[in-house]
């Protein structure tokens, strides 16, 4: 309706906007001085001439013309006599631009308003029901205190009105009546008590909206009507459905007990995959009573379900804050796939759901894992977006992604935006901080960082850096020694000040350059930054503390500056410390203790989320946009510890027929099973689908039908819709009496479902992402893969420099060499400032026409799962091993394995460990940790490492349980044995030229043409083998290249189509072996047809 | 909920105003102005803004901002929403220029979305299947990201209440979907089958995206050279495109847009095919190509004028890629077949696919 009178603005703004820009003076002085110029006096006389003639048509224009100025708001009080005249026109479209106008200057113009009333009067007992309505509308919408009697009167007679049309305007008119006058309160709440039994879809929507802004404590207006809304939920209009949800969810967490588990709220965030585990031990071990979940909560977690597939984004979001605030964490998960989806609309809607998603993700990351890609950014996005999906992705970081994640973050740092760039190198420290794999890898990152040209990025980094190193401070001299340097040319005053609080706090590790940083210093004060001259000042004290006869005087000096200058801060902490080091009679007893002060052990900042602390908002909420209360922003409560009676839901039905006895008896078992099955019970109902559709179609319709013939369809389409909560009411109206014994069954219920839904979490368990499960258990594994990198790293320090040359042309920035080491040439660690490395960052720069072959992730991982033990042969308990494609991370040379254990027996299996290791020579394994223990029908997911030495030779080894050894092996497919790289058809082509004779195998295949279309063809090929895809010029080439992960060694597949449906399959490589492993394993799939 | 709308136009005037309740004055959009003078550009300025009084939640569209004035909670999605759906319906009246003179009369129907006692001489229902592959290609070719998002746009001419079912070959590559209000949700959950009173008229029927277990067929590859030197003022500049994959179908309407770093001041190419345009304010290339033939791939070369003295740019700009592929859903997505109840006539119906890049960027 709104939009309407948009139309009509703009439809007649159009014409006019010439003479309504010779107006522009009048809107100067909006009001009073209209008078005082002739051109407006005489255009509107012509707009008063064409309201008082008696052509509709002149009206009309007039009218137009009138709104048009409106809408441009451009004063038009003056008209109101000459417009008001027309309130009672016949003609229905003068009268909706009156109406328009009315509302509009009514406010201003009491009195005359007050002639147009009884017009109004009249219109609300008009026989169109769409007269009725808008004369409420416009009632309503006068702001004249006079006549709320008047309104008071209207909205009760309209709430009682035959069309829900009308009933829906009524619940409109409330919150108008009510924020023109509160004093009305009592008396609306009645008319919404009224409103809230309203049985239409139509009037749902529009009357909780009403309940929310008049008395949104009144929840016990809810409990009657609570199953009503949530059978009718997916029947209203989507703006109902939002304000309906949101208004549920605040009843749900007032009126049922919480189903999340305590050890969730403590630990929510990774702990959520063991949940069917955590429970039942839980109640195993405090034999506390089994939670069952209240029937109506579930039916409000079940019928917001569907809508998650809404075409409109905020009943979406609307079901995602439902689900996250009200439903089991195990449920929840599903919501994540529908918010990802959101990421495709526009860029406001990607603005709030993202903040929203960077909410949930801090808590519970396994729900984004599986759509970590979603999140990449494109250069396109605007900055407030990109910095959103980082702070998502740096949530979502964990061992088992992070190497694909620095490499993604890689290319953000290069960025144009700077203000991204910088917002990146942030991220990469708090990965650096939470994820102590790759903290050294990160670290070097961001030093290679320091020579970059850009000054942001430069400063970015070194407060970056500075608080790494507070985390931990020993052996980092070197990297302490050139931002020293740096300080000759950085001119930011924040990563000044840093590198000389590094430097003062680590005096002692560079007891030479300390004092010579300070020199500089001195003769640089008075024309520093504030910042960096307190911070020159506290160098100054820790070095006359720890070397005073070097810096004795120079500190003086800077102290006697620091006493004369400008800033008072400054001269404070001058004197501050003068008192402190320098010993005198006045000083007291603390300057003994002035090195401890100074010196003392700092903690280490916690680098954290700026969305930590936004969980205390309900999600979707202003509130919660803007990380401030909002006013009117109605609290979430905690979960009751007791529920509240949940008899008070209970609907009385008035009549009671027999056969609905008996037909309640014997639909008595199905509702308990409805309840779980949303399928099964959808296809109960759909058979009668359309009919209901033509029923409920008729609720909303003509004004004219009988309240009988609405009630009819009422009930039935209720029926069809979920039986389970009417036909418990129905039992309960039944007989009083029977009442205990429902409530039995009920409980019964509740058990049955808690059986259900357990059952249900497994599956969901299985089915949601494996790598979620290998983060779990990776998170546990200690960190041997310190001692191997450092191994790579001395072999690599070995090889001679010219080495290094060849593959310096480009430099990852950051190191990712821990996970690879050949692809990328290497940034050393420790040797920070070696002339070597400088090269190297230098070549950074020219990167990107050289030569490039580095790791990529996977083209495709085949969800192939391998049996590793049945269950049969372990006692109940099942393995199974799949390949993830993932560089390890418990070392370079290891192939990533993930786990899977079952337990499929009826108890409890502890202590589940790897025993005793039979590998060949040379073969390592990074086993996983022991799992405690492992509930009946629980699983889960942990993953090793495992260096096959480039060789399909079996790892044999013992999976132990307590009471248990069984011999289990691990023979890894060829293809499993590669990692995938991307290099350019011209390096292939080189490669391939050096890898010729004994190290090419080829073969010819025969198979028919739809075999060798390109699709079909790559997705054979990955599929075998975990290869990357090499661009290729000609159609019928098809390249595909990968490197061992042992060894490191090439693996180049060539697929050439040649005529009549033969093909040449060409395999280079130095590890003969494997590679002619590979072809005999490629000849057969890629022949089959 | 929303209080007053303003809308306003690129250059910052305020020339539409609308109030639910009571007037709230004009000025309040100064703090929406502050906000875009803070901003980078517009598609940087804050959806929502918290203001003394007020807050304000906008979206830019077309060029326009709608603003929008609240004063209490309200999730702000609701909001955004429903500005959308405003500027929505002024495309709708004002695009094709002929705005009707008699207004929409805003009838109450039996089925909220269809207006009753509608009536056609010609019964026609086509349907367009509209496949968008967003992806995210570094720099050495291989694919970092890529998804399908596809629609179907539904344009349907049917008297009276027609009540459709559509059926497809292989719903289940139907990952995600979302649907318009008139789609019986159980039908879909049980049998897979869109079943729907329609809207008269055009509206979209179904949003999806395609399971992401499947490999997404890239159609296009590109191969890019594009180098600064060091000291020098100037650069190499060359983009080769060429089809990959496309299924015996023509790519067409290719076009190339490039994002150059700011120190560039123009730009000297030759292409082998098409025309580009260099805007040397916004720095942005765009290259239109047509369409691939195989035996002569189209290419741009040429030098990149650089700002003398200026560092040279540290990372090479992204290409955006633009294509459409006629009669093709690159899912393999397939409309089974469309029955028609309720009504007697025979209507004449008709589907559409079409394949065209969404979110397309080339990294370099």
């Amino acid at each position: 309706m709104a939009n309407n009178s948009f139309a009509y603005n703009e439809q007649s703004g159009g014409g006019e906007a010439a003479e309504l820009g010779q107006e522009a003076t009048s809107t100067i002085s909006p009001s009073g001085a209209f008078g005082l110029f002739s051109s407006d006096l005489k255009k509107n006389e012509d707009l008063k001439q064409m309201l008082e003639s008696n052509k509709d048509s002149a009206k009309l224009d007039a009218m137009k013309r009138i709104v048009g100025m409106i809408a441009k708001g451009k004063n038009a009080s003056e008209l109101f006599p000459a417009v008001v005249k027309n309130v009672a026109s016949k003609n229905i479209e003068i009268k909706k631009l009156v109406y328009v106008y009315l509302v509009r200057y009514a406010e201003e113009q009491q009195d005359l308003a007050l002639l147009s009333i009884s017009t109004f009067q009249r219109a609300l007992k008009d026989p169109n029901q769409l007269i009725r309505a808008s004369a409420l509308r416009v009632l309503s919408s006068i702001r004249v205190p006079i006549i709320v009697p008047i309104m008071m009167l209207a909205i009760k007679e309209a709430s009682a009105d035959l069309s829900p049309y009308v009933r829906k305007n009524a619940a409109h008119a409330i919150q108008k009546l009510y924020s023109l006058d509160p004093e009305q309160k009592e008396m609306l709440i009645e008319v919404i008590e009224k409103l809230l039994k309203d049985k239409s879809t139509l009037v749902a929507g529009s009357v909780v909206m009403a309940f929310e802004e008049v008395c949104p404590d009144r929840i016990d207006l809810i409990h009657k009507n609570y199953r009503k809304l949530c059978n009718l939920l997916v029947d209203v209009e989507e703006w109902g459905q939002v304000v309906i949800i949101h208004m549920l969810t605040r009843y749900a967490r007032t009126q049922f007990v919480s189903p999340w588990r305590e050890d969730d709220v403590l630990e929510d965030n990774e702990k959520n995959f063991y949940e069917s585990d955590d429970e039942q031990k839980e109640n195993t071990d405090k034999g506390t009573k089994p939670y069952a979940m209240d029937p109506d909560h579930r039916l409000l977690i079940r019928n917001t379900k569907p809508l998650l597939q809404s075409r409109n984004a905020a009943v979406v979001m609307a079901v995602a804050q439902l689900y996250w605030h009200i439903a089991p964490k195990s449920e929840a998960g599903i919501i994540s796939k529908s918010l990802v989806r959101l990421l495709r609309s526009n860029r406001e809607v990607q603005y709030i759901v993202l903040q929203n998603i960077a909410t949930m993700s801090i808590q519970r990351k396994g729900m984004f894992e599986p759509y970590l890609k979603s999140f990449y950014v494109r250069s396109t996005d605007p900055t407030m977006i990109k910095t959103l999906k980082l702070e998502i992705l740096t949530n979502l970081a964990n061992e088992a992604n992070i190497s694909t994640l620095l490499r993604e973050f890689q290319t953000y740092v290069k960025s144009q935006d700077k203000q991204f760039a910088a917002a990146t190198i942030q991220t990469i420290g708090r990965c650096a901080t939470n994820i102590s794999e790759v903290t050294d890898t990160c670290l070097n990152g961001l030093v290679c960082l320091l020579s970059n040209r850009d000054e942001i990025v430069v400063a970015e980094s070194v407060v970056v850096i500075k608080k790494l190193l507070q985390m931990q401070p020993a052996q980092h001299g070197e990297i302490i020694k050139h931002m020293a340097k740096l300080l000759d040319s950085i001119t930011v005053p924040v990563a000044r000040a840093s590198i000389l609080w590094l430097i003062g706090e680590n005096c002692e590790r560079v007891p030479k350059i300390a004092p010579d940083v300070l020199r500089k210093m001195a003769k640089s004060f008075t024309s520093e930054d504030d910042l960096v001259k307190l911070q020159i000042l506290n160098l100054g004290a820790k070095l006359y503390l720890t070397n005073s006869k070097q810096t004795k005087l120079l500190t003086q000096y800077i102290l006697n500056l620091g006493k004369y200058d400008q800033n008072y801060d400054i001269r404070d902490r001058t004197r501050f410390i003068r008192q402190l080091i320098v010993p005198n009679e006045k000083s007291g007893a603390l300057s003994k203790y002035a090195k401890k002060i100074f010196l003392a052990q700092k903690p280490a900042p916690l680098l954290e989320s700026p969305f930590k602390d936004r969980d205390h908002f309900q999600l979707g909420t202003l509130s919660h946009t803007l990380n401030i209360k909002a006013s009117g922003y109605l609290e979430l409560s905690n979960w009751p510890e007791v529920a509240p009676d949940p008899s008070v839901r209970n609907v009385e039905v008035i009549e009671l027929a027999k056969e609905w006895t008996s037909a309640g008896k014997a639909k008595k078992e199905n509702p308990a099973k409805k309840f779980y099955s949303d399928s099964e019970e959808e296809e109960d109902s759909s058979d009668s689908s359309s009919d209901s559709e033509s029923e409920s179609g008729s609720e909303s319709g003509e004004g004219g039908q009988s309240d009988e013939e609405e009630d009819s369809s009422e009930d039935s389409s209720s029926e069809q819709d979920s039986g389970s909560a009417s036909e418990l009411d129905a039992d309960d109206r039944r007989d009083q009496r029977n009442l205990k014994t429902k409530e039995k069954a009920d409980s019964e219920d509740g058990h049955k479902k808690n059986e259900k839904s357990k059952a249900s979490v497994s599956s969901n368990d299985e089915s949601s992402s494996i790598e979620e499960s290998s983060s779990d258990s990776e998170s546990e594994s200690e960190s041997e893969s310190e001692p191997d990198s450092r191994k790579v790293t001395k072999e690599k320090e070995r090889k001679p420099k010219q080495d290094r040359n060849s593959l310096a042309k480009d430099v990852s920035l950051l190191d990712l060499d821990d996970f690879n080491p050949i692809s990328t040439p290497v940034v050393l660690p420790t040797p920070a400032l070696s002339p070597t490395l400088i090269a190297d960052l230098e070549g950074l720069n020219l990167s990107s026409s050289s030569s490039v072959i580095n790791v990529s992730t996977p083209v495709f991982v085949p969800m192939k799962t391998h049996e590793l033990l049945h269950r049969m042969s372990g006692k109940g308990l099942a393995a199974q091993y799949f390949f993830p494609r993932q560089p390890c991370i418990f070392g370079s040379k290891m192939v990533s394995v993930q786990i899977t254990l079952n337990n499929t027996s009826d108890r409890k299996i502890e202590n589940i460990h790897i025993g005793e290791k039979k590998l060949p020579v040379g073969m390592q394994m990074h086993i996983f940790h022991p799992i405690d223990s492992l509930e009946p029908e629980g699983s889960i997911t942990v993953s090793m490492g495992i260096d096959f030495c480039d060789s399909t030779q079996t790892a044999s080894f013992q999976l132990c349980t307590k009471d248990d050894c069984f011999s289990v092996n691990i023979q890894p497919p060829v293809g499993e044995l590669l990692l995938p790289v991307t290099m350019s058809e011209k390096d292939f082509k080189k490669e391939q030229g050096v890898l010729t004779g004994m190290n090419e195998t080829s073969a010819l295949i025969i198979a028919a043409p739809q075999n060798f279309t390109p699709s079909v063809i790559l997705q054979k090929v990955v599929n075998v083998a975990n290869v990357g895809v090499v661009p290729s010029g000609h159609d019928n080439i098809h390249r595909f290249a990968a490197k061992t992960v042992h060894s490191g060694s090439l693996m180049l597949v060539t697929v050439e189509l040649k005529e009549g449906s033969t093909a040449q399959l060409i395999i280079n490589t130095e590890k003969t072996v494997i590679g002619s492993v590979l072809l005999r394993e490629l000849k057969p799939v890629l022949s089959q047809g | 909920m929303i209080h007053s709308l303003f809308l306003i136009n690129c250059s910052g005037d305020i020339f539409l105003e609308k109030h639910w309740k009571s007037v709230v004055s004009q000025s309040v959009c100064d703090y929406f102005f502050e906000a875009q003078e803070k901003a980078a550009d517009v598609e940087n300025v804050p959806p929502v803004i918290s203001t003394p009084h007020h807050y304000l939640i906008s979206i830019y569209r077309d060029k326009l901002f709608f603003v929008s004035v609240i004063q209490t909670e309200v999730p702000p999605l609701f909001v955004i929403e429903f500005l959308h759906r405003v500027a929505d319906t002024f495309q709708d009246y004002f695009g094709d220029s002929n705005v009707g003179d008699t207004l929409p009369t805003g009838q109450l129907s039996n089925i909220p979305w269809r207006r009753a006692g509608v009536k056609y001489t010609n019964n026609e229902a086509y349907f367009d299947v509209v496949e968008e592959i967003d992806a995210i290609i570094d720099k050495s070719g291989s694919t970092v990201f890529a998804e399908i998002q596809g629609v179907i746009d539904a344009c349907i001419k049917l008297s009276g209440m027609p009540d459709l079912s559509l059926s497809f070959m292989n719903p289940r590559l139907l990952d995600d979907v979302s649907f318009h209000p008139c789609i019986r949700f159980k039908r879909w959950e049980s049998e897979r089958v869109l079943s729907f009173i329609p809207p008269d008229g055009n509206f979209r029927l179904i949003s999806y995206r395609v399971s992401s277990q499947n490999l997404v067929a890239i159609p296009v590859y590109v191969k890019h050279s594009i180098s600064f030197k060091e000291n020098s003022s100037c650069g190499r500049f060359d983009v080769t495109i060429g089809p990959k994959q496309n299924m015996g179908k023509t790519i067409e309407g290719i076009t190339v847009t490039v994002h150059m770093p700011k120190v560039v001041l123009n730009m000297n190419l030759t292409p082998t095919q098409g025309g580009y345009t260099f805007d040397p304010v916004t720095k942005v290339l765009t290259w239109d190509v047509g369409k691939i033939t195989p035996q002569k791939l189209p290419s741009l070369k040429g030098l990149v004028n650089l700002q003398s003295g200026a560092p040279k740019p540290e990372e090479n700009p992204s290409l955006n890629i633009q294509f459409k592929i006629q009669q093709l859903a690159i899912s393999g997505l397939k409309v089974n077949r469309l029955d028609m109840y309720g009504e007697k006539y025979k209507p004449f119906k008709g589907v559409k696919y079409v394949t065209k890049a969404g979110k397309f960027q080339v990294r370099t």
